[in-house]
């Protein structure tokens, strides 16, 4: 199988290469990866309890009787 | 802000994809950088964000993010720095996701701030935009630019990276 490549301009000369990454660098590839993905997923998970807790927020202000024009100049 | 516009290189990628784009031995010559891309990925959606790393480090990296796909804004805080927005490859064919980073003072001995706005672009209702404050904690100046798409796509052929050095003329 071959190995990823990576895009490589040198600014100093302005020639362009394509090389294969190293073991080392696929590793680290993965583990950054790894680390995108869990950010995202803290990020969503996030992002959803706070949306959650908006609605649930809303809801109770309209439950005391609050029109949508009221709760919206809040 | 330095005010003349110089281009240093520009990347195209060729046919066989690439993992990620390179930019090294940026000259110390010049006050700012900016980084203009158009860029598409592999992944298996309709975009996918670019990470980005100075000096070939993934260390010392945070990040203020404000993004929306059309049905709520989001603000988030992270251990990356941002570098772009690529289309994916269920994003509408050819298109390609246009992105700059403006990064002052990258030779200084402070720590390196960067702005970054991004746009995917896919002819449909989804798409994606946002902003970023990206921080890199470390004091080095910065010589190497990378671009790493963030869930694993290949950077497919036609994408371009367009480095430019700035100064006062």
């Amino acid at each position: 199988m071959e190995k990823p490549t990576k895009v490589v301009m040198d600014c100093s000369t302005g020639i362009q290469e394509i090389i294969e990454l190293t073991d080392e660098e696929i590793a680290q590839m993965e583990v950054d990866r790894a680390n995108a993905e869990a950010d995202r997923a803290t990020r969503e998970a996030e992002a959803e309890a706070k949306a959650e807790a908006k609605a649930s927020a809303l809801a109770k202000l309209a439950a005391l009787g609050l029109t949508a024009d009221e709760i919206a100049a809040l | 802000m330095a005010n003349t516009f110089y281009e240093i290189s520009t990347v195209t990628v060729g046919s066989g994809g690439a993992s990620t784009i390179d930019f090294t031995n940026i000259p110390a010559t010049y006050t700012d950088l900016l980084l203009v891309s158009s860029v598409r990925t592999s992944r298996a959606a309709y975009h996918e964000s670019l990470n980005m790393s100075f000096n070939g480090l993934t260390t010392d990296r945070t990040n203020k993010r404000l993004y929306s796909d059309g049905s709520s804004l989001v603000s988030t805080s992270g251990s990356t720095m941002y570098g772009g927005q690529a289309s994916g490859a269920t994003a509408t064919a050819s298109a390609f996701s246009s992105s700059s980073i403006y990064i002052p003072n990258y030779t200084s001995s402070n720590y390196k701030s960067s702005s970054e706005d991004e746009a995917s672009e896919n002819n449909a209702t989804s798409a994606l935009l946002a902003i970023n404050a990206n921080l890199w904690s470390s004091t080095a100046a910065i010589t190497q630019i990378t671009l790493t798409p963030e869930n694993g796509g290949t950077i497919q052929e036609y994408s371009t990276a367009t480095l430019y050095g700035i100064k006062n003329s």
